[in-house]
């Protein structure tokens, strides 16, 4: 697996630009957590790396081709169950009962069995979450991923993620330093 | 227990009934308005009989299976539109004629290519395609765009994106345009057998009622199609819904 170089990116919305001749080197199997204040263009950012958008200019080099994320909303599929929504997106060699023991991990025991939509915006939040982990990748994208979580469940949840993205590049946007503290191996602080 | 607005439903019909038969009572002649009591009482007739069920059975087949091709090539055709615009293009103009071509024009066009037991079937066809095609087409186009690419990040093939997007996103254009379309399905259906007069069929039972001025045969005839159509709406939208239940648990 190979380091990502972000070189010379911009983007531009109408006359507001977003992304100026924006640089980095996100290093492979490490945790890079982007930081800034809001509108400063970490998600606009992390879009173009997961490929949802495209850069007006610039270069993105050594992308890897299995990617995952927990977007900055859940996506998830509004009338299936948990188990059903986390399966979608993984390979044919996990099954149920390991989906089940990891939304278990979270604290989503009992609850895995209701339509997604009769879930409350943190049980949801950490089906998003298992998604994410369970689906095959090479890099994980977080745009804010323990956003809505109280604190004892966000302690669970992150005690979570970290069993679950070693060997992973990951790129996690966040308004925490607690959280950039937890996970980061390397530190962007943007639009200043 | 029945809810209130089904009793008011309820008390609505019967209320109707009574308007029905004081009109009949007051005006005194069959001919122009026959009592519902007197209709009972032929359907009863009829409904002993074997050609009663010949003809229900009859019209049945030709107009369900009108509505269900109707329904596989507008589902075909809506999500090739849907992927591919030049398709939209070329069905355009034939959808834009058949919304707007009176169905009686059409029965007739369509009496001197097709033979008069199956047009009911082709008529039928015609008149639910747009809706099902617009309907589907429509929820297609609607489909949550975020889902979508969520999918495409995780790679999720084609079979489970159908599964799990679109399907579930579909359920209340299908329902709704299969209530609709079935319904004019019937009609359609039976005005063009009582144009083609096909032998053995509801249509043709009509006609010989208007021939021969029984009123209580076109009633009694009436009420047995209304019957027929809800009872079979309400069946293939139960199934619908079955269908989508079982597909969110499996």
């Amino acid at each position: 697996m190979m380091d990502i170089i972000v070189s010379n990116l911009s983007k531009s919305f109408g006359s507001k630009r977003v992304l100026d001749r924006f640089n980095a080197t996100f290093p492979a199997r490490s945790v890079t957590c982007l930081m800034g204040p809001s509108g400063c263009g970490k998600t606009t950012l992390l879009n173009i790396l997961m490929g949802l958008m495209q850069a007006d200019s610039g270069e993105i080099a050594g992308m890897p081709q299995l990617k995952s994320a927990v977007f900055q909303e859940d996506r998830l599929c509004e009338s299936f169950n948990a188990v059903a929504n986390v399966r979608l997106v993984c390979d044919k060699g996990v099954n149920n009962e390991e989906i089940i023991r990891h939304l278990e991990r979270v604290g989503l025991a009992g609850s895995w069995q209701q339509a997604v939509s009769e879930l409350s915006g943190g049980m949801r939040r950490r089906v998003a979450i298992v998604r994410a982990m369970l689906a095959p990748s090479e890099i994980l994208f977080l745009d804010e991923p323990f956003k809505g979580l109280d604190q004892d469940t966000k302690q669970m949840t992150m005690q979570y993620v970290k069993d679950n993205i070693k060997e992973k590049t990951v790129i996690m946007v966040t308004h925490s330093l607690e959280e950039a503290e937890a996970f980061a191996d390397q530190l962007i602080v943007m639009g200043f | 227990m029945l809810d209130r607005s089904r009793l008011e439903k309820i008390g609505a019909i019967f209320f109707a009934l009574a308007v029905w038969q004081l009109g009949a009572k007051l005006l005194g002649q069959d001919l122009l308005l026959v009592a519902p009591t007197t209709v009972i009482q032929r359907l009863y007739s009829l409904w002993i009989t074997a050609d009663f069920w010949r003809a229900i059975g009859f019209t049945f087949a030709r107009i369900v299976l009108g509505f269900s091709l109707a329904l596989l090539v507008g589902s075909l055709l809506a999500t090739l539109a849907a992927k591919y615009h030049l398709v939209e293009v070329i069905i355009w103009p034939f959808v834009a004629t058949i919304k707007s071509i009176p169905v009686a024009s059409f029965i007739i066009l369509c009496l001197i290519w097709l033979s008069a037991s199956n047009l009911s079937v082709f008529i039928s066809l015609v008149m639910a395609f747009p809706i099902i095609y617009t309907n589907i087409l429509q929820g297609i186009r609607s489909t949550d765009h975020k889902l979508l690419e969520m999918a495409n990040l995780f790679r999720v093939n084609w079979l489970k994106r159908i599964k799990y997007i679109y399907l579930p996103q579909l359920r209340p254009y299908l329902t709704s345009a299969s209530s609709v379309a079935i319904g004019l399905s019937w009609k359609a259906g039976v005005a063009a057998e009582v144009i083609g007069i096909p032998a053995g069929s509801i249509g043709e039972r009509l006609y010989e009622a208007k021939v021969y001025l029984s009123t209580s045969d076109l009633f009694a005839w009436t009420v047995v199609i209304v019957a027929v159509s809800i009872v079979f709406e309400k069946a293939f939208l139960l199934l619908l819904q079955g269908l989508f239940a079982r597909l969110e648990k499996s």
